[in-house]
Parts: structure tokens; sequence; C-alpha cells
């Protein structure tokens, strides 16, 4: 069994702490994870990219081969086009966000950026923001796309969520609890 | 699964036995595997192996600038350090130092001194630090080193935070100081462990080189128990420390009789296994390019048979090794991140006439990161593809200041201060505000390496360009600003330097400056600016009209004048309210 994960986003969305949340999670299976992540530079405002492996066996290289991932989970919809070529062609599913960040100025029209992503074969789609909101966190945007996600990865919702549990706790309950919730919510827009 | 070393591990006496437990919960096989997770083998990034290989090999201290990708193993030391004041540092019972340097060359020496007093020392830097720090490097491999010295250099292949990709494996061949290369988290761990023990076996400094991917990829290691460290000792002998020319040539007599010895353990070390399983192919992969080709090792060998393989994850090169692979096969390829050093190498080592393919020959790109799909293409495995965008190309997102960033504002009075002159230089230096070369700001014309801004600056006013600014951040300014400065006063060269003082290092995640912001104008005193030309400004737009004044002011000034343009970085109040 293998599942390789492209995580990807602007810099300062959150991806780090998400990469945490499932890497964990798998962990807690018995799953060997490998991460891959970027720092320096590309943090500031740029393009943000983790690659994140699952696999019974150690996974070999630190980074996913091309036509290889089997989810891209993406905070923004014109970074999950930009993986399009590491996703596997028949069974890769993208997750993402539809709130584009357009911080330069070329930027497509946003109309463009959507079609590209409906034409897909396998997406969820979902603003993932305002679900957030609903749940009662602006924030925990990211955690919603997890649980949009969560039915396709090969780790039980629960794994989930005692990694959630874990990775804030020191934030206090009150994070925990949002975080929480809005998971719950992304499972529930992908039920 | 690897032995477990008991050797920290405290003996249980009979008297002990049998334990009492009759007041302790019950251990679950749930609360052991987490405890199975979290202690013994912990997900770690390859910097966070570096450094808890040198807590547990003993360290005393741990010297370091920040720099992309090897920061971390610095920030994590000082977690360490922390956590061992604590006492929840498992089995670490000494307390160790840990400290940011002015520079990496400040570093070393650091790390030298701390080696000089007996104890096991380390000091990291990212690629082109190894640059700024090569002549205590080059020289203390010469001297006969006492506590352990293990020198870490993060090459960044692809050029991912940095203005060059060079390799330091070409440094430390230079200096004829050994080096481990690291394939994953657990090597780095294993090898750091390894490297103390090694310098202080052939008194000598060992580098651990690794690259962007290994620095920052997480994957599970095994940790053994810590060891315990050194008292104070100083070396027995301590001519072997003083350079002098007499010395010097002993010295480097010694240092070069002992190559062969470090050779014939390189081609027996573990860290370089030798596979003579195949005839055809022979491929030789050093550090993480290993795990490159692993990745495609099954495929390659169902579809083309078997292959002999040579590992390299420690230097000198393991000569009679390559010697057996060359012998057992029709051909070589060399898969290694960085420059193609290995296979020059080769070229010398085995006689022409068997095909070496790698960077020279094309097989692999010269320039660049690799990658699973560069070594399959490499192999002449087919092509993997994924899904394609249509119609859309999208765009780069190139990285940019933070919105709000003081330094935005200090290149929009800078910009309107210079706006009436027809000629004008400004050239930049290393850190977050080198993106004032991108759009809206287009603000600089030349970033080379650190500090080079006050230098280049006063070159191009020794020559009459006029007017000249350096644009310099706090943190650029102490590591190797300041002597460019002290030319200027000393030849009283008409130019402006701006400070952009936020009181941090920012691009490589708000590290503390050396020294305060308050110290820097008495420093710009000390070296004897004019008062008069010394002005410290907060870098806000509410203060736009009156900043831009000051500027122009200082700009028409006869002589070397300096504004320190203040205010805090966002991203260090962002790290200071999460703390």
């Amino acid at each position: 069994m293998k599942y390789d994960i492209v995580l990807c986003g602007v810099g300062g969305q959150g991806g780090i702490s998400v990469s945490v949340v499932i890497a964990r999670a798998a962990m807690a299976e018995g799953l060997r994870v490998k991460q891959s992540e970027v720092h320096g530079m590309s943090q500031r405002g740029g393009e943000v990219l983790a690659h994140l492996r699952l696999s019974d066996k150690e996974p070999a290289s630190p980074t996913i081969p091309l036509g290889s991932a089997s989810l891209i989970l993406s905070f923004e919809p014109l970074e999950a086009l930009r993986y399009l070529p590491w996703l596997n062609a028949e069974k890769g599913v993208v997750v993402s966000a539809t709130t584009p960040l357009k911080n330069m100025g070329t930027y497509p029209e946003t109309e463009k950026v959507m079609s590209e992503l409906s034409a897909l074969p396998n997406k969820i789609l979902l603003d993932a923001d305002a679900i957030a909101r609903e749940a009662g966190n602006a924030k925990a945007g990211n955690m919603v796309l997890v649980g949009a996600a969560a039915k396709l990865m090969p780790i039980k919702p629960e794994s989930i969520e005692k990694a959630i549990r874990e990775l804030f706790a020191r934030k206090g309950e009150q994070v925990v609890e949002a975080n929480l919730k809005a998971f719950e919510y992304g499972r529930k827009a992908n039920s | 699964m690897r032995p477990l070393d008991a050797s920290g591990l405290p003996d249980v006496m009979d008297d002990d036995w049998p334990l009492d437990v009759s007041g302790l919960p019950d251990i679950t096989d749930d609360d052991f595997s987490q405890w199975r997770a979290r202690m013994a083998r912990e997900t770690m990034m390859g910097d966070e192996a570096i450094a808890l290989g040198a807590v547990h090999a003993g360290l005393g201290g741990a010297f370091a600038y920040p720099g992309t990708p090897s920061t971390e193993i610095m920030e994590t030391l000082q977690e360490f350090v922390k956590r061992q004041a604590e006492g929840k540092l498992d089995g670490v019972k000494n307390a160790f130092t840990a400290q940011w340097c002015a520079n990496e060359k400040t570093a070393y020496e650091s790390a030298l001194g701390s080696s000089f007093a007996g104890k096991r020392s380390m000091v990291s830097m990212k690629h082109v630090g190894l640059n700024v720090a090569a002549d205590p490097f080059i020289n203390s491999a010469l001297i006969r080193i006492n506590g352990g010295l293990v020198v870490v250099v993060a090459d960044d292949p692809g050029m991912h935070s940095s203005q060059d990709e060079q390799d330091s494996r070409w440094l430390a061949d230079f200096a004829r100081v050994p080096c481990f290369e690291p394939a994953d988290p657990q090597q780095a761990y294993d090898m750091t462990r390894e490297a103390f023990e090694l310098s202080e076996k052939i008194e000598a400094p060992v580098m651990i080189r690794i690259t962007t991917r290994l620095a920052h990829s997480r994957s599970l290691v095994e940790t053994s128990a810590a060891k315990a460290q050194g008292a104070i000792q100083k070396p027995k002998v301590t001519k072997d420390w003083i350079l002098m020319p007499a010395n010097a040539r002993r010295r480097w007599h010694e240092v070069l009789g002992k190559q062969p010895e470090l050779q014939a353990m390189s081609s027996s070390s573990s860290w370089n296994p030798l596979s003579l399983k195949g005839e055809k192919l022979g491929v030789i992969t050093t550090g993480l390019a290993r795990q490159y080709w692993l990745e495609n090792a099954d495929e390659y060998a169902a579809a083309k048979g078997e292959i002999a393989h040579l590992h390299i994850g420690f230097y000198p090169m393991p000569e009679a090794s390559i010697r057996k692979l060359y012998d057992a096969c029709d051909e070589i390829l060399v898969i290694e991140e960085g420059y193609p050093y290995v296979e020059r190498q080769l070229r010398g080592i085995v006689a022409p006439g068997k095909k070496i393919m790698g960077k020279e020959t094309g097989e692999i790109p010269y320039e660049g990161e690799l990658s699973p799909d560069l070594v399959r293409k490499a192999l002449g495995l087919p092509e993997r593809k994924g899904l394609a965008v249509k119609e859309l190309s999208p765009p780069g997102r190139p990285p940019q200041l933070c919105m709000g960033c003081p330094h935005a504002d200090s290149y929009g009075a800078l910009k309107e201060a210079l706006k009436d002159y027809s000629q004008h230089a400004v050239l930049s230096d290393i850190g977050c505000y080198t993106l004032g070369a991108l759009p809206p700001y287009n603000a600089i014309e030349a970033t080379v390496d650190m500090g080079a801004s006050i230098g280049m600056a006063r070159g191009a006013a020794s020559v009459g360009l006029r007017p000249t600014v350096a644009v310099i951040g706090d943190s650029t300014f102490y590591h190797s600003g300041l002597s460019n400065l002290i030319d200027a006063v000393s030849h009283n060269t008409n130019m402006t330097v701006l400070i952009l003082d936020n009181d941090t290092t920012g691009m490589t995640g708000a590290q503390p400056t050396i020294l305060p912001s308050s110290r820097l104008e008495p420093v710009l005193k000390g070296v004897g600016v004019h008062p008069d030309h010394i002005k410290v400004i907060r870098a806000h737009k509410n203060e736009h009209e009156k900043n831009v004044a000051i500027i122009k002011a200082e700009l028409a000034h006869e002589g070397p004048s300096v504004v320190v343009m203040v205010r805090e970085c966002l991203e260090a109040l962002k790290k200071a309210r999460k703390a």
C-alpha cells in the first residue's frame, strides 16, 4: 500500500500543520511516513509545496514521482492546477479550496481556473473558508479540507481527530474544538 | 532493525529485583505504541536528526549563523538546551551551549576554541557560509583537533533560497577533510554520532554534507542512548595548534600521510556498500541520490535485470570499491546531487575505456535538484505522466515582502529620494529586502553575497559614480557589512548606507540579530561615521515625507553617511506572539 499526497497553497496558509496532522494520524495506524517541505524564501507569499508519502513500507524518495500522487490537497485553486502533473491520471483526486488568492498581477481569470478544475475527472471543490466560518473558526479552512479528503485517505477519521487534539492541545481546548468542528464540517461536505 | 545501544542505560541491581510496580498505572498496548512513536522513533527533519545526533554524541558547544537550509539545526539545538535545563531531554545529563554568531567565520572559530577546550563541538551553516568560514575551515584541517569537531554544511541545489548551488564536497576534498553524506534523516542521526568519534580518532575536523531535501524532509529516526559529555581538557601538545610555518609544514605532511588510511577506511566503510549482482550497468549513488535510485530500482530490475551498485556516504572516495565496480560492469552511471564530484574523480581513478555517464555527459542534468523522475529518465525507464492543465499555464507566484513590511516603506522613501538624479546606483544585499528587486519596487540593482552591498557601493563611489547607496539589513550588516563600512570611513567615500533595521534575521524565520537595535548607533559612531550623518528614522509610510527629505540630504553629503531605517519585522512579531 502506498498513498502519496501533494499539499499545496500559498505561504502562510497553514500547510505544514495539515501535513503534521495527517502524518501523525498515519503513524498512529502503523504506516511509514515521509514528508518533504520547502522552507525559506518561498514562504514569503510564494507558492508553498509539501509532499507527504504514506506507505506500509518505508518510502524511498522524499519527493513524489510524477503521475503518482493519490491526492492533491490544495488551499488555493490555481496552486491545485500547478501540481496536476504529479497526480495519478486515473485514480488521483483533487481536493481544493475555491477561494483564489491573487497576490500577483499575472493571476488568470477566476472562471478559467475554475473551469480547468471542474473538468478534472476526480475532484472535490469546496469553499473551505465559508465552511470554516460556519464551523465557527474562519482560520480553520485547512482542517475543512482535511475533513473533505478524510474518506479518501487510508486513515481512520478517529486517528485524524486524535492527531488534531495532540497538535493543538497546547493552544487550549477552544482551538482544539474549533479545528475538530472544521474537520467534521469538511467530512459532511463530502459525505 | 538496528541493534539498540544499551551502553548509557543504568544497571538494574539484584537488590532492585523484583521491582515494585504496585503504584504504577497499567500500560496498555496503545500507550506503548505511543511511547515508541514519540521517544525512540520520532519523525524528524534531517536538520533535527543532526541536532539530536550531536547532543546524543555528548556535544559541548554548537555555533552557527542562520542560512537556509541549515537554520533548523541551531534552532533545534537551542530548543534542546531549554529542554535539558528543565530535565526533559532524555538521558542528556550535562548542559551544553548552542549559540548564534555574527557570521560563519566567527561561528567556526568559536567551535574551534570549544574543541581546543576538549569538548565535542559543532558548527553549522549553509553552503555559501562555508566560503565565509573557508579560512578557519581549511586551516583547521592542519590542527590536531582535540574535542571532536563536526562541520555541518547544507548545500542548496536548485537554489531554493540561495545565490548559487556550489557543492561543499569539493571544499572537504580541498581541505583533505573526510566527509559524510547522509541519505535520509536516520543516516543523518547515525553519521553525526559517528562523525564525532571519527574526528577524535583521526584528530581532524569532519564534515557532514547535506542538501536541501534532506535538511527539510522528515522520516522515522531510531535513536540510541546518549553519551556523557567529556570534561574540559586542553590539548596535550599545543604546538600542533600553532600554525607558524615550521609547525604547519610538519602538520601538512602528517595530514597528507593520513590520507591512505582514510582511503582504506572509505572502501571498507559500511556507509559505502558495494553490491556486484549485475554486470551490465553499474550505478554509483551518493547521499540522498540513493533514495531517488531506490524509488526506481525494483522496476529497473524487473525490466532490465540485476544491477551492480555502489553507494557512497563517506569520503574520501572509496577507490578500491570503485575499481571493483568498474571492472565488474560494462558501463557506469553516477547519480549525485550537486556538482559532478564523484563523476570527475572517477575519471581519474579508473583507466579510460568504459562508458561513464552522469552530469558531464548529460544523462543527469548538470543543474538543479535531482528527482525520482530525472533518475528514471537516466535509467531509461518510461516517463511517468500525471494530468495536465488544458488551456491555462499557471503563472509563477514569486515570493514577496509581507503586507505592511517595513522594507516596502524604506524602498518607497529611497526611490523618491533618488528620482531627481539622472544617474545613481543602489547595491543591495542578502535578506528579505532582496525582494526589492521585484515589482512593484524595482528598487535595487545588485545582490551578490553577504555584506557586499557596502563594499560594492564604496567601489562604485570610489571611481566616481554618485550618488551611490548600499541597502543592507541589520543582521547582514553585523555579519560582514561592518568591515566594508570601516573602509568607507577610512577613505571618506561619498556614499550612503541604508541599514534596514528590523532587529531580526527575517528571511530565515526571525532569529535574533547578534546585537540588538539599540547597539547599532554606538557601533556606527565608534567606527567613525560622523554623528551628524548617522540618521535613525522610523520606516513607516506615515513618515514618508520626512524620511525622503533625510535620505535626500544624506545623498548630497560629501563623505560616508548612514541612515538607519527602524521598524520591527512582522514575522518576528508574529513569532513572538505565538511564543
